[in-house]
């Protein structure tokens, strides 16, 4: 089944939407016989933040990750800037679940790692990190350790290191499951603030609706495991208006019953 | 520890200890324990000769090279069996069955092979000391995040960086650990390689002192062995403090 809608068909929120991003019938078949994902066709347009969203367990994270090059699919191929993927490239960086910063370095040093892995001097990659830092919101902490940050601010780093590889896609794997409801609401505000000014393509993976709905341009929906697409949703919501009022705005409660309604079948 | 509002010192046992020796020593009961006070004035002496330095600097080279060689092969080793399956299963057995063998039983065999000189003292401190630093930086590999080797891969480390920069650091408490236990079995390691040998270092002092029957020698031997042990291990307990605030914020 091919839910791929096409270019053209799609109001285009972001400008610019050619495909980035093609996956190209994927499955992904577990040793032990558990199947994740079946035969999943999909591409995700230039410059925009594009969620997969299903219920847990539905191999969305694996999907990701698949793209990121960290997993092989059992079948089917994944094309980024129309070359077929073989592993992890500089084009695409990623933020992790669990935050994966270096305990033992400080934020700078863990902003500016994938530039370091890359071999830029150390000046320079200080420099362009100090500037992502500063715009993840975390100008003065740059000598500070993980440690001594919240789980929120640990997560600002991860966002800033993905940012400072200056990626083409960034893609986050449930980047605010682990941080409290009040730093989540702050950080997907300043999401959509980096998102405007970034100008990057966002793969933005997550279980709740609500987050989806806020922060994406469009919405892929996962069926449960064997994952298949199940809907791919479009977002035009007012996003120069304030928070709340993208909060409270019709179109966006609409969307989140819209998708419950859809994912209530999926439920037990 | 107090006792009726009187805070004891730590080392007050001690105080205790070295009286009841200095007692039992002037009582003359046995020919074996002299007097604690002759025995330290005789480690005076005995610090003020050649051969005492002579001993002491073979011991030290010996033990500085064989704990530099173990920890060198050591933690790379734990660190490859701890992220490999294969070499894991090639390798276990044979650390696991080292790690509790009768090691000075293979001494003699090192001697046969490397002769009576210092390289077989090098070498029964490797063999002392390497296991358990085998065994700790391989447990410090499996506490590696998962998240932590995507991380190094999604930024795109070769496999080196991913050593150096990540695994390395990562197994650092565990690393360090295993070196410190390591280290104190390398104390064992020098000490039972001289007196298996005993031609050369303190193997050959015990060997002139015990075969002469001078206690007060030996005692005083033994005073200054049992301290570099345990200035050995506070050293590295220090060290391996300063690193462990991080291994509980490593998850």
């Amino acid at each position: 089944m091919s839910l791929d809608v096409p270019s053209s068909a799609r109001p285009s929120a972001g400008g610019a939407s050619a495909p980035i991003v093609e996956v190209r019938n994927i499955s992904q078949i577990y040793p032990g016989g558990v199947e994740a994902l079946n035969n999943i066709s999909l591409t995700f347009p230039e410059g925009e933040l594009t969620s997969l969203l299903g219920p847990s367990g539905c191999g969305k994270t694996t999907l990701l990750k698949i793209i990121a090059g960290l997993l092989k699919p059992t079948a089917g191929e994944v094309l980024v800037k129309g070359r077929p993927v073989t592993g992890p490239g500089p084009e695409r960086s990623f933020v992790f679940q669990d935050f994966a910063l270096m305990p033992w370095a400080t934020v700078i040093r863990n902003a500016a790692f994938g530039l370091e892995l890359r071999g830029v001097a150390r000046s320079e990659r200080e420099a362009v990190a100090e500037k992502y830092v500063a715009e993840v919101g975390l100008k003065g902490f740059e000598r500070k350790y993980p440690h001594e940050l919240s789980g929120g601010m640990r997560q600002r780093v991860g966002l800033a290191r993905a940012l400072a590889v200056n990626a083409d896609i960034v893609m986050m794997d449930e980047p605010f499951s682990a941080v409290d409801e009040q730093t989540r609401r702050q950080f997907q505000e300043d999401l959509l603030r980096l998102v405007a000014t970034e100008r990057k393509t966002f793969l933005f993976v997550t279980h709740s609706i609500e987050e989806a709905v806020y922060v994406s341009n469009r919405i892929v929906l996962l069926s449960r495991r064997p994952s298949r697409v199940s809907e791919i949703i479009d977002v035009n919501l007012p996003r120069d208006s304030d928070p709340d009022g993208i909060r409270r705005h019709p179109d966006y409660l609409d969307t989140v019953e819209r998708i419950w309604q859809t994912l209530k079948h999926y439920l037990d | 520890m107090e006792i009726k509002g009187y805070r004891i010192p730590a080392m007050a046992s001690l105080l205790l200890w070295a009286v009841l020796w200095e007692i039992v020593g002037r009582l003359g009961l046995t020919i074996l324990i002299p007097p604690l006070s002759t025995t330290l004035g005789r480690l005076v002496e005995i610090v003020g000769t050649d051969g005492f330095w002579d001993a002491m600097s073979i011991t030290l080279r010996t033990f500085l090279w064989g704990s530099f060689i173990a920890i060198l092969v050591g933690v790379p080793v734990g660190i490859l069996m701890g992220r490999s399956v294969i070499l894991d299963r090639m390798l276990l057995p044979w650390v696991n069955t080292f790690i509790s063998a009768p090691l000075s039983a293979l001494v003699p065999v090192i001697m046969a092979l490397f002769g009576f000189g210092e390289t077989t003292i090098v070498l029964t401190v490797v063999l002392f000391a390497i296991w358990i630093i085998i065994l700790d930086a391989r447990a410090g590999a499996h506490a590696i995040s998962p998240s932590l080797v995507e991380m190094a891969r999604v930024y795109g480390a070769s496999s080196w960086q991913a050593f150096t920069k990540i695994f390395v650091w990562s197994a650092l408490p565990e690393i360090l650990t295993g070196i410190r236990l390591g280290l104190l079995r390398a104390v064992k390691g020098v000490i039972i390689g001289q007196l298996l040998v005993s031609v050369v270092g303190f193997g050959r002092l015990f060997e002139i002192y015990s075969s002469n029957f001078l206690m007060e020698h030996m005692w005083a031997l033994l005073i200054v062995l049992f301290g570099l042990a345990f200035a050995i291990d506070l050293v590295f307990g220090l060290i391996e403090r300063r690193v462990d605030y991080f291994a509980s914020s490593r998850s």
